[in-house]
Parts: structure tokens; sequence; C-alpha cells
């Protein structure tokens, strides 16, 4: 178990060394020149060439390549070339309400699709089974912003019981921030719980037909322990490789989300420095997104053991 | 066996008492069309002690009339569709779900035929048999994990200590059996449903794990209902034989009498199919095979069922399906020439 989770971690340095090759070149290589937007309207060639200059820009690509790297391995994402601070403050400064959101919407889609999942495929057929896919059919095919702009109009301007927009941090008003909360979570939290109620239901599907089931209920076990000792556990495998995989889609709907309900979180703080051309804010993002997505899938694989004896590394 | 008295005996059960009462099951499976009768107006009795083998072919009903016992027929679509089965002064069809549970596990356990795929991979032996006698018996974990180990003990498991905290996969197919039938006989059923325990099994294995039922059944007086369609299996095992065909029991009688004058034809084809090591002409000897399969469930005959794969069938087999009558003592038989000398 040891020297496995060793290699996994080992594993992950060359899937961010891609991951950093492929967001340096995919910027430079897109048209836009910050400087030019940075000079502002007026500016001459000259003052735009001297920005270039100030900027490092007018170095060939391989030299910016290995200056920004090697400032990477010291911990320094660079300096915002438009605010001109630390792209790690920036991220940091903005980290709380995208993870408060990612959390509470992982927490949310969890709580119910693998419920309904299990109910829907333990009562496979029936009017349960197809109200609970039918709706998840509609919540995964409906886009974030509409489903948003949905919700937002309904709870937030016709019954006035949450606020329209905006975040408030836990540590000032922990109310408030729940209340804020709310609305941005079903948002996002209703595609990916569409998608884990339908994983959920296919796995326990096959699982519920399995020999072993039979067993149980010929135990006289009771049907929620059958469901979900006996079932569930079997199916948690490729629930949690959803779940995992769902992180992708998750940081998706988070940027989409933010914009929506004017939440100045991480997915405000890459659009902005889109639009501005701020390669190394848009790079820092980039590179510490694809860094959680690659640790939590790396923490979920090594879950994998713990949930079924006959997976050892 | 050293293992004597490993488990207690089967408490408040007289030697001879009757364990099992069944009469005019019929289980169906509906779905477009007609329903398909898996098992079609049977009747037994299984007494305290006692080992009832039931024998046919696949599809014949025989593990349907097992999970009908437990109610456990697969739905939707299946349902037991009339019949009683009396068990301890009550009927098994007419409890509520809640007794039924009570029922599963606690007075009537299960075997079933794939140990592979028949315990649960992601829990522990120890775990998986404790768990039974949690549910039945209601007493402190620890209870429960020291049953489970005595089970093991008793099923003579190699090193229990250390099996009780191993899963399915680190078990050979012979030790999964072991731990069913510890599962099974946790809770000291009065009867034990063994749905083809040997089939998945290397023959050497076979052996052992049937000599483990005899044993244990002395020991604690289980009744056992054992299903297979090995004749040897049944030779070796049953006080009496019931043969079934296409959800039908066709002949039932005392093990000896069977195998000494079986009377339906049906249960000849399955004596003749069977190879003899050392008989007449062993070793190129052809085997007699019974022509034909089973008809299907939707589609039965409206005469004997067995008609169109019978050598002696007539048209009267054709019209009308044959009752079952007493043709020697205790021995029943449907079949409209059973009367008849078998080599005529």
């Amino acid at each position: 178990m040891g020297p496995y989770i060793l290699r996994r971690v080992l594993a992950t340095i060359p899937v961010m060394g891609v991951v950093a090759v492929i967001v340096f070149l995919m910027l430079r290589l897109s048209p836009g020149d910050p400087a030019a937007i940075l000079a502002g309207d007026q500016a001459t060639m000259a003052d735009i060439a001297a920005i270039r200059e100030r900027l490092g820009l007018d170095q060939p690509l391989l030299h910016q390549f290995v200056v920004w790297v090697g400032e990477l391995l010291t911990g320094d994402l660079g300096k915002s070339i438009y605010l001109n601070r630390p792209v790690t403050g920036l991220i940091l400064e903005r980290v709380e309400p995208t993870l408060a959101l990612s959390i509470s919407t992982m927490i949310f889609a969890i709580l119910f699709a693998v419920p309904m999942g299990v109910v829907a495929a333990w009562r496979a057929g029936s009017w349960v089974d197809q109200t609970i896919m039918g709706l998840s059919v509609l919540a995964f095919s409906v886009p974030v912003f509409l489903i948003g702009y949905g919700l937002v109009i309904g709870f937030a301007l016709r019954l006035d019981l949450l606020p329209v927009q905006g975040f408030v941090s836990l540590w000032d008003n922990p109310v408030g921030f729940a209340r804020h909360l709310v609305l941005p979570t079903m948002t996002l939290g209703l595609v990916y719980m569409a998608l884990l109620a339908r994983i959920t239901r296919a796995t326990m599907l096959d699982v519920l037909n399995e020999d072993f089931i039979r067993t149980a209920r010929a135990k006289g076990l009771a049907e929620p322990r059958v469901l979900i000792l006996h079932a569930l556990k079997n199916a948690s495998v490729p629930i949690v490789t959803t779940i995992g995989l769902g992180i992708a889609l998750l940081i998706g709907g988070v940027v989409v989300t933010e914009s929506v309900f004017a939440i100045p979180g991480i997915g405000r703080l890459t659009i902005e420095a889109v639009l501005q051309r701020d390669y190394p804010v848009i790079q820092g993002v980039i590179l510490a997104v694809a860094g959680v997505y690659v640790l939590v899938n790396l923490a979920i694989d090594l879950t994998y053991s713990a949930l079924d004896p006959r997976i050892r590394f | 066996m050293s293992t004597a008295r490993a488990i207690a005996p089967v408490s408040s059960a007289m030697p001879g008492e009757m364990v099992l009462d069944l009469r005019g099951l019929r289980t169906e499976f509906r779905g477009e069309g007609p329903p398909a009768v898996a098992v079609n107006d049977l009747s037994f009795t299984v007494r305290h002690g006692e080992t009832l083998c039931i024998v046919g072919e696949s599809g014949c009903g025989k593990s349907m009339t097992a999970l009908s016992l437990l109610r456990l027929v697969p739905r939707p679509g299946g349902r037991i569709a009339a019949g009683t089965a009396m068990i301890g002064g009550r009927d098994l069809f007419t409890l509520s779900e809640p007794e039924m549970r009570a029922v599963r596990g606690g007075e009537i356990a299960m075997i079933f035929q794939e140990p592979m795929t028949s315990l649960n991979p992601v829990l522990t032996i120890g775990r998986q048999i404790a768990e039974t006698v949690m549910v039945h018996e209601n007493v402190p974990w620890s209870v429960c994990m020291e049953r489970a180990l005595a089970m093991l003990r008793a099923v003579r498991m190699p090193e229990p200590e250390r099996r009780l905290h191993e899963y399915p996969h680190q078990l050979s197919g012979g030790m999964r059996q072991r731990v069913m039938i510890a599962m099974a006989l946790a809770c000291r059923p009065r009867l034990l449903l063994a749905d083809e325990p040997t089939t998945a099994l290397d023959v050497t294995i076979q052996a052992q794990i049937l000599d483990l039922i005899r044993d244990l059944q002395e020991q604690t007086g289980t009744a056992v209902i054992l299903i297979t369609h090995d004749l040897g299996v049944v030779a070796e095992m049953a006080d009496r034989v019931l043969v079934m065909y296409a959800g039908r029991k066709v002949e039932e009688a005392v093990v000896d009498e069977l195998f000494d004058a079986p009377l339906h034809p049906y249960t000849r084809g399955l004596m003749a199919a069977m190879p003899h090591l050392g008989g007449v002409g062993a070793g190129r000897m052809r085997l007699a095979e019974i022509p034909g399969v089973v008809p299907a469930l939707t589609d039965m005959p409206e005469g004997c069922p067995f008609a169109a794969r019978c050598g002696r069938a007539s048209a009267e087999c054709r019209a009308a399906m044959p009752p079952l009558e007493e043709r020697r003592p205790g021995h029943l038989v449907a079949c409209w020439h059973s009367g008849e000398s078998p080599d005529a």
C-alpha cells in the first residue's frame, strides 16, 4: 500500500508538467496582445514595445517558459500583469467562495442522488423509477445558466425567500453565508445530481441481480440493510469514480454559476483574467485547478481498496 | 466425528415430527402472454431429521420450489398463485413480510448452488455469518461473532480464527460452500434447503460437503430438502426422493424403493442416463439419453408433459394428465402406464 501511494503521488508530477506546457502554449499562441491591452487606446507603438520588454514578452517562447517554470518551482505563480499583484494572493482571496460552492454542491448532489438512484434501482420499472429518471434527464439537459436564472426568478424575486446574488463569508455571517449559497448550490448541483443518480441506479441494478443479494434476503435481512450494506457497498466503486470525474464537470459549472450569481470566486477571477489577457493569472488558476483535480482523483483511487477488499495495490 | 455436538440441536423438535407440510403449491411467472407455471400443484412433507431429495432436469421447478418456500420468487413477474406451506402451525404463504423475514434464515435456511457468487465480496466471512445471528436473535455483536467462529469450527473450516476476518475471494470454492453452510445453520433452522450445493464443486470436495451436511444434520436433527440432478448424490443422501418434471411431482418414494423399482418412465430414463462403473459392458457402453427437452413452461401440453419424450406414450397420455396414485405403499407415481411391467 505504501509504495503504491508513493508511486501514485510521483505519477502526478508528469501530469502536472504536461498541464503546464499546454497552458503556457495555449495562451501564447492565441491571438491578443496583453501589452496592447495594458497600454490602452492612446498608446503609441513605442509604449507597447516598452511594456512588452518590461513583462519579458519580447523574449523567445522557450526562454519565457523556462523563466516561468523556474518561478513555479519556487512556489511563485508570478504577478498579475493588470493588477501588479502576486497571483498566489489573488487566488487565495478568491478561494473561499469557490471552495464553499463546490463542497456544498457535492454534498447536495450526493445526498440526493445516491438515495434516488438506490430507490430507482430497487423499484426498477415502477412509476417511482420512471419519475426519478425522467427528472434526471431534464436536469441533465437544461443548461446551468437557465436553471440558475429560473431559480433566481422563483425563489429570490417572486417568493423573496433568498438573496438574488452575491456572497458573504462564513466568518463574517454564517447565516448569510448559507442563504447566499442555496441557489448557486442547487443550480450547479442539479446536473451533477442527475449524472450521479443515473450511475447509482445503473450500478445498483447490476448488483441487485447478484446471487449474494438473494443470499442476504434468504438470511432474513430487511430490505434497507440489503440495499445499503450489501448492495450499495458493492456499487460504491463506480459511484465514487463518477463523483471524482464529476469534479471536472463541477469546475466548468462553477465558472458559469459564479457569473450568474455574481460570486467573487475563482471562476470570476478566471473570466476577468481571460478578458484582460492576464497570462500569469490564467496560468496560475488553470494550474491550481488542475492540481486540485489530480489530487482529488488520486484520493479517490486510494479509497477503492477501503471500499472493495478485492482491490489491493 | 471429533466435532460431535459442535452445534446445538434444533430445539423443541421430536424425532419424526412433521416440519413442513406443503400442499398444492403453484408458482407462476407472468409476462406477456399466458403465465408460465414453474411449479404446478406440488405437495410433499418433510419430517424432523429427514432428507428429502428433489430430482429433475434443469428447468423442472426444483429451485423455484425452494425459493417459493422462502417467498423469494424473483419479482416482478413471479408469484405464488396457490398452496399452503405449514411450518410450526403457521402457513408460510399467509405470513406478513416481517414475519416471513423471521422465518428466512431462522426457521428455514438455504444454501445456494454457486458458492463463488453467493457470498458478498466486500464483507468479511465472520460478519456475514454473525449478521444472520444478529437479525434473528437480537444478541450483542460480540456474541454473534463468537457464534460465527463456533459455526466455522462446526463446518470444519481450517484456521477458523483467521478465516473469520477474511473475504470470500480469499477462500476456495469448497471453503466458501462451508461458509454458506455455517451461515445457513447459524440460527439452528428446522429446515435446510440445499439447492444443488455441490454442483459447482470438484468431485472430491463434493463428497466432503455432502458428508458435512449429513453430519451436521445428525447433530442438529434439521430436516433437509436437497435439490439435485445427480442421482449419485440422491443415493448417498436421501431418505425419500421426489422426482419433478415440468413443474410437477411425477414420482415419490423412499430411496431404496425408488432405485429398486422406479415406476415413472422419466425416473427410469434418469437412471439409465447415469454412468455406472464396472457394470456390464463397462468401458465402451453408450449412456442412454432421454430424447428431447422439457416443454416450455408457457406451452404445456394438454396431457402428460413427458408424453412427447416417452417411449410408452399412448393416446391416453396425450389427452389427459395422469393423477398421482399410490401404486405401492408409500410409492406415488403419476403415469397411465405405471402398472405395466417396465420391460413391456
